[in-house]
């Protein structure tokens, strides 16, 4: 070994060699004063970065990359103003438990405190949304804070980390020295989960007569679908997937009826109802699934199993708690109820039937459909199951938040993990556009949907931007009914219909805006030109922006009112009465 | 009702406000907080009392647990565990009233640190409710200035101390770690 010093390094090119080092081949940001010495280390260093028009985008865009790979995002913003525009990413990420990295410039050491030129506390501000955060003191600290930030964001539960960087930090002159090893003491992980608890809940599961799989984000996070989908296929249970979860199951396999909740399916909720054991899996318990909590699967015993012990018994008590990685536990629990599934099975056989014909037969009653056809105008229901067809479930589909991410949760049939990109915790309009950037960058080669509303669009249209500039062939379909639909749906049905600020009047031209970018753009509002619109958006190699016109007062149903037991469904509108019925 | 917790984090910038606005970002009201350096100087010891309903006290154990600067939280509510909190008193005391303020001082075990032809400054611990007690009774001599500690609490069994062990920088590496690890 040669015993002569590390070469002398600026931090900021340290901070790249770091990154590399964590496997970044590319992140979302925009620069600003403080960050130049970061950008000019740039200039001539092989990573990528992709300039963004705003930095929430970047954010986004980094969520984008990492739900579609698993692999962590990163996002860098300059200091104030910068770092602000990053919070709402951040609070994305933390809701849905996304692995993602931030690097913010701060404002030089010794001004820190003095309200300098675009300070702004980054450290206390995203103290609460991120799951760490770092303010670097000292350049010798900034591989050891980069390799923590990236483990801590990644491992566990995964959320977003963010390290503020001031600007000497990224001058000052070091002798870079790789790290090794990680040392965090306080931050424990525990992914075996107690083998002791497993066998309980195998045996459980084999003793329940109507037990139902209730899976979430964990699942994917833990890219445990495989373990999921032959534990619904060993206990042949019936199973829904959160939305977060969506995709975890095939949604074409016997086992799986459709997401739970709100806007679930009638089987979903009536399943969860009746249910004698809820096997919950990487779940929260979310309000949006559960309703009214005490009316929630009332006759279930709980097995929950899930990464963070805070969430087990968080909202619901578990009978039988497991801490752990939903792909390690879920491994086990198979074999070990392969190998009692003897001593168990027979005296349950035929309960377990008549449950599993139950089950189809709510699916038969109420099953989960786009309403009829109109000649006239398009249903958004229509589109989004065009889009399911030409797609066959294959396609990555990112959406905004509103009734058409809702539609989409109905209506496509996603056959893989990491094809559904939404923001469900926090709901953020805005992120369906630029998740979509993130996403394609990680997939090059995958067809890429981004549908959003348009309401959403107009607040990520500077983005489009990004996508004319890199010539990203996401397929961008909005589905416009001139409105802030869920908002109004709300208003119709609990606020006396009294519509307050939701329509989206002069909504730009599709072909011309999608001109002024440099790419293809069209509007359709015919139901018979719907699908070779469509058709033709997938067809196009580049960026295609397609505005469909929707009938405007649709509406999302099944729906659970707000503090409603799930099985308490408004299953469809309420119909005008034909006279003589 | 209150739950005393005890609480060792790592003495690194920002540690108190992840703590205490992680109490306030869950809803969970501070009635108290102490902190202070441990024989380590890299670490600090909290006492923190909280008012939350008792079925939500193992959600604020592990809400705590999960802060990363957290080496450990222990709930001392129901546990063996000493309680203390020390009260600086002043009482303006006509010069009639000196000795009985000297004699009630005595019976609550405080201690005079200082005095003066105004009247004196007290000083006393103990658990909260004897402290209230003293605090009324020398509310009745004169006008008084309160100030209090808060809580702070040991726990009277030594609880094993579950660290993090270090893990590779590099994820592939850490990946093939957690294969090695036998199963329990």
């Amino acid at each position: 070994m040669s015993s002569q010093p590390a070469p002398l390094m600026s931090g900021a090119l340290i901070l790249l060699e770091c990154l590399v080092k964590e496997g970044v081949d590319c992140f979302f940001g925009y620069p600003g004063g403080v960050t130049l010495p970061l950008y000019d280390a740039m200039y001539d260093h092989p990573i990528r970065h992709v300039l963004v028009r705003h930095e929430q985008n970047a954010a986004f865009a980094a969520a984008g990359y990492a739900r579609s790979t698993g692999r962590v995002g990163v996002c860098c913003a300059t200091s104030g103003p910068g770092a602000t525009n990053l919070v709402t990413g951040l609070v994305d990420a933390m809701m849905d438990s996304i692995p993602i990295v931030a690097i913010t410039g701060q404002v030089t050491s010794k001004l820190i405190g003095s309200d300098a030129f675009q300070e702004a506390d980054t450290f206390g501000i995203t103290r609460s949304c991120t799951k760490h955060n770092f303010l670097v003191q000292h350049v010798n600290d900034l591989p050891r804070i980069v390799h923590e930030a990236f483990y801590l964001a990644s491992s566990g539960r995964p959320g977003p980390v963010l390290i503020d960087i001031p600007k000497d930090i990224f001058q000052a002159q070091s002798h870079y020295k790789p790290v090794d090893e990680i040392h965090l003491p306080g931050y424990k992980v525990y992914t075996d989960g107690h083998t002791g608890q497993i066998r309980r809940a195998a045996q459980m599961m084999w003793e329940a007569e109507r037990p139902m799989i209730y899976a979430g984000g964990g699942i994917i996070h833990a890219n445990a679908s495989a373990e999921l989908r032959t534990l619904a296929e060993t206990l042949d249970a019936p199973t829904v997937c959160t939305l977060m979860g969506l995709g975890a199951m095939p949604a074409g396999h016997p086992n799986y009826i459709s997401m739970p909740g709100m806007h679930g399916s009638y089987a979903a909720n009536m399943a969860l109802t009746h249910a004698d054991l809820l096997i919950a899996l990487g779940v929260r318990f979310d309000d949006r699934v559960t309703g009214r909590l005490a009316a929630f699967a009332p006759h279930a015993r709980v097995i929950h199993l899930d990464i963070d012990p805070a969430e087990i018994g968080k909202n619901r008590t578990a009978d039988l708690p497991i801490v752990g990685d939903c792909k390690r536990v879920l491994a086990k629990l198979n074999k070990v109820l392969v190998e009692i599934k003897g001593e168990h099975q027979p005296k349950n056989a035929a309960n377990r039937q008549a449950w599993n014909a139950q089950v189809a037969s709510w699916k038969q009653e109420h099953p989960l459909t786009p309403p009829d056809k109109d000649d006239k105008e398009i249903k958004p229901q229509h589109v989004i199951a065009e889009i399911d067809r030409i797609s066959g479930g294959n396609a990555i589909v990112t959406s905004d938040v509103g009734q058409h991410q809702m539609w989409c949760a109905q209506f496509i049939r996603f056959n893989n993990p990491r094809l559904w990109i939404n923001s469900g915790g926090l709901g953020s309009m805005g992120f369906g556009l630029p998740a979509a950037i993130g996403a394609q960058f990680a997939n090059p080669e995958q067809l890429v949907f981004s549908v959003v509303g348009d309401g959403g669009f107009q607040m990520s249209i500077p983005e489009l931007a990004t996508i004319a500039n890199h010539g990203l062939p996401i397929k961008i379909v909005i589905v416009n009914n001139g409105y802030l639909g869920m908002v109004r749906q709300w208003q119709e049905l609990f606020y006396n219909n009294r519509l307050s600020s939701v329509t989206l009047d002069n909504f730009p031209d599709a072909t011309m805006l999608a001109g002024a970018y440099g790419f293809k753009g069209r509007t359709v509002d015919n139901p018979l030109q719907l699908r070779s619109a469509l058709e033709e958006a997938v067809a196009e190699h580049g960026p295609y922006l397609l505005n469909v016109r929707v009938t405007p007062f649709e509406n999302v149903y099944p729906m659970v009112p707000a503090g409603g037991a799930i099985n308490e469904m408004v299953l469809r509108p309420p119909q005008p009465v034909a006279v003589g019925e | 009702m209150l739950q005393i917790i005890s609480i060792l984090l790592e003495n690194k910038p920002g540690a108190l406000m992840r703590v205490t606005g992680l109490l306030t970002a869950r809803g969970f009201n501070i009635e108290s907080l102490t902190v202070a350096r441990t024989l380590d100087p890299e670490l600090s010891r909290m006492s923190i009392v909280v008012d939350v309903q008792p079925q939500l006290r193992g959600q604020v154990i592990k809400q705590m647990n999960k802060l990363v600067n957290v080496l450990q939280a222990t709930d001392l509510t129901d546990s063996p565990a000493v309680a203390r909190e020390l009260v600086l008193l002043r009482v303006r005391a006509a010069m009639a009233s000196r000795t009985a303020i000297l004699k009630e001082a005595e019976i609550f075990g405080a201690r005079v640190v200082d005095s003066s032809t105004e009247g004196f400054a007290l000083e006393a611990t103990g658990d909260a409710e004897k402290l209230d007690e003293f605090i009324d009774i020398m509310r009745s001599y004169g006008e008084i200035e309160v100030t209090r500690s808060g809580t702070v609490a040991v726990s009277l069994e030594a609880k094993k101390l579950r660290l993090a062990p270090p893990v590779p920088t590099s994820s592939s590496a850490r990946e093939k770690e957690k294969e090695e690890v036998p199963s329990h």
